[in-house]
């Protein structure tokens, strides 16, 4: 993109970003606009880069799990539990049923709590504050389940290789029920005060469209893919621990624009509730860590790829070995970086004020976009 | 009225109307945040004095003290007379608006058309402010400004103009007069509506602040200010707010009657029940676009305000009451 037009032209650039305060993190937009309208956009990433694949070379793979919280970090208990399970299914270490229930359970309390603050951030962008402190309102509940389970609010490191850390605190049950009966009344108030408010609809329907061929060419993943229609989820599609005896659905929007995503994102929180009540009803007893593997060797040459489903999509963790205790690469697939690449395609011809707005709605977070 | 007679109710209606304003702000301000707290469910100030009364002032110290900055390659004297462009016709608004049959610093016979059209004047501030920070960001909130005056401006002009028709006068307290036993409000619903919700643009409140907008444009035309500097925008903007409800109290809603109570109390009560429904509003709605607000303006609320203002005068004339 040329970066300064002509003196004639009534065309500017604008530098939306690193030190922006909506563009979800440090993260650059060049903007090329006609009056408001933005003729072409340049993304700029890597202002987050902290070589997390690079470092894990030199680590051990229970050394690498603290690494992996700190990527996407609304979602830490997703990716301890790609990464945890990318290790397991390379080296074969079997999980207790337990475990695997609990892991459930975790994973879905965290895509609540992922999927509150996207929907408070597009709150935030349309300058509805109101709904952004509800959303977080109820996020620091779930903060406070984990914080009982784990000890830890925002990093967690909660998952071993063969199983948990430690079993769910006495209680913790009951609790997590009340939560989810409140958090459903809570939910209905949120889709008055922000999904339905006609304001908001004429904000966001018809705005930063992704054609369903378009989200398929860019391999975009997660409530962006669902929301132009197409119902892939990791979840259904390869399933893993027990989602397969699990009955929820994928949801899915019709057009592909800003409100269809978070529309599907506000239906996936209701989808989570279902599945954590389904799990936390018949939870099987038992030992949640049979034998703790803490030393741990991957056959020489053996490459795995292993992925699940975060709230931004398909998280994958890659690893090659060489035999030793440190994985020889570590490849992360990162689903905010791969749908965070289409901005520059749908952004064109939209307005300033819609920038944040679509930015918002491919919900990136630029610790794992830059890794 | 002598020379020296303006000269002297000029420099104490002044006095009176920066206290009062003054005052007013520092409240209101507390007040919206306050609300605001509890809307969202948090507290809000809590500390500096009794539920954080004094927050304000504690705010407005904390400005007081803070370095004036002018960013490089800006206008400087557009720079620095931007803010008072801005405050001083919003300030200025409060000469004409009578507080009670005879409580008023000025009178004349064209009033509501110098509320009207003065706090327009406010843009001007707003566009050298924008053009004056050599910032892109400002820039592109000075040039929303202008868009958006021009879209307020006709269907509030032109519903306060069937209301100056059914009162037959320019004179606001001849306005309120004409409501001893009936509100406008209740004759004239539409005109309301458009009234209320263009002042609310002509203030910058949510829903219509585009100029802040801090989503997209980080603060606006006032990324740049710093200080008092940026105070005076603050104080401008809401000064124009309480302006915005007084009148729209005094021509819609009776102005001062009201039972047992004092006149100004009355009036005061009015103008305050409406900033609670404003400072609601903030609170709950989102932001529209300014495109949207631009089509709204031109493509519903003007039509409907002249469908108002001509059914208005043809039933005045069919019913032969009016002047």
């Amino acid at each position: 993109m040329e970066r300064f037009s002509s003196p004639e032209s009534f065309e500017f650039m604008i530098n939306m970003g690193p030190q922006h305060p909506s563009t979800h993190g440090v993260f650059k937009l060049v903007l090329k606009l006609d009056g408001e309208t933005v003729i072409d956009a340049e993304p700029e990433i890597g202002y987050l880069h902290r070589s997390v694949e690079k470092i894990a070379e030199n680590r051990t793979y229970e050394q690498v799990l603290p690494l992996t919280d700190r990527l996407d970090y609304v979602n830490a208990m997703g990716n301890n539990l790609a990464y945890v399970m990318a290790v397991e299914n390379a080296a074969g270490i079997e999980v207790p049923e337990r475990a695997k229930a609990i892991r459930v359970i975790m994973a879905e309390f965290n895509r609540i709590a992922s999927h509150l603050i996207s929907l408070g951030t597009q709150g935030l962008e349309v300058g509805s504050h109101t709904l952004f402190l509800y959303c977080f309102r109820e996020r620091e509940k779930i903060l406070d389940l984990f914080e009982k389970a784990s000890g830890g609010r925002l990093t967690y490191s909660y998952f071993r290789f063969g199983g948990i850390s430690k079993d769910l605190p006495k209680g913790w049950i009951d609790e997590a029920r009340e939560f989810l009966n409140d958090f459903e009344n809570k939910m209905e108030e949120y889709f008055v005060l922000l999904l339905d408010n006609p304001i908001y609809k004429g904000r966001t329907v018809g705005i930063g469209i992704i054609k369903p061929e378009t989200a398929i060419s860019y391999g975009a993943s997660g409530p962006v893919i669902r929301g132009s229609g197409i119902p892939y989820d990791v979840r259904k599609a390869n399933p893993y621990l027990i989602y397969n005896k699990l009955d929820f659905n994928i949801p899915t929007g019709e057009n592909g624009d800003v409100w269809d995503r978070a529309y599907v994102r506000f239906q996936e929180m209701k989808e989570s509730v279902k599945i954590i009540r389904q799990v936390i009803e018949n939870l099987p007893e038992g030992s949640v860590l049979e034998r703790e593997a803490r030393y741990i060797v991957i056959e020489e040459g053996l490459s795995s790829y292993f992925s699940v489903e975060s709230p931004r999509g398909e998280l994958g963790f890659f690893i090659y070995s060489d035999g030793t205790e440190k994985p020889y690469r570590l490849k992360i697939r990162s689903p905010a970086f791969v749908n965070l690449s289409m901005i520059k395609e749908i952004i064109k011809g939209e307005k300033l004020a819609d920038v944040p707005l679509v930015l918002g709605s491919l919900d990136p977070v630029f610790g794992e976009v830059d890794r | 009225m002598s020379v020296s007679e303006a000269l002297l109710r000029g420099s104490l209606a002044a006095l009176i109307g920066f206290t009062f304003v003054g005052i007013s702000l520092v409240i209101l301000n507390w007040f919206e945040r306050k609300m605001g707290g509890r809307i969202q469910s948090r507290y809000g100030p809590m500390h500096v004095g009794f539920h954080g009364i004094l927050q304000t002032f504690a705010d407005l110290l904390k400005l007081l003290q803070k370095e004036y900055i002018i960013p490089q390659g800006a206008n400087k004297l557009l720079f620095i007379a931007a803010p008072f462009m801005v405050m001083v016709p919003a300030i200025f608004v409060f000469l004409v608006i009578p507080f009670g049959p005879d409580l008023y610093a000025f009178r004349f016979e064209y009033s509501l058309l110098f509320i009207l059209s003065f706090p327009a004047l406010t843009s001007f501030g707003i566009l050298a402010a924008g053009w004056a920070s050599n910032s892109k960001y400002s820039l592109v909130a000075s040039l929303r400004t202008v868009g958006q005056m021009i879209s307020y401006e006709i269907p509030r002009l032109l519903s306060a103009l069937s209301i100056a028709l059914m009162a037959g006068s320019f004179a606001i307290d001849t306005i309120v007069e004409r409501q001893a036993y009936l509100w406008f409000v209740l004759l004239q619903p539409i005109a309301f509506l458009v009234f209320f919700f263009s002042s609310l643009a002509e203030a910058n409140r949510m829903p219509f602040d585009f100029t802040w907008a801090e989503s997209e444009l980080v603060s606006g035309f006032f990324t740049e200010y710093t200080g008092m500097r940026w105070a005076l925008f603050f104080l401008g903007e809401y000064g124009a707010l309480v302006a915005a409800c007084l009148v729209t109290a005094l021509i819609f809603f009776g102005g001062w009657y009201g039972p047992i109570l004092p006149s100004p109390i009355w009036l005061i009560v009015k103008a305050a029940l409406l900033l609670v429904f404003s400072l609601w509003i903030r609170w709950t709605w989102p932001r529209l676009r300014i495109d949207q607000w631009m089509r709204f303006s031109w493509k519903v609320l003007t039509p409907l305000s002249i469908a108002n203002l001509l059914l208005t005068a043809f039933l005045m004339h069919w019913l032969g009451v009016g002047a």
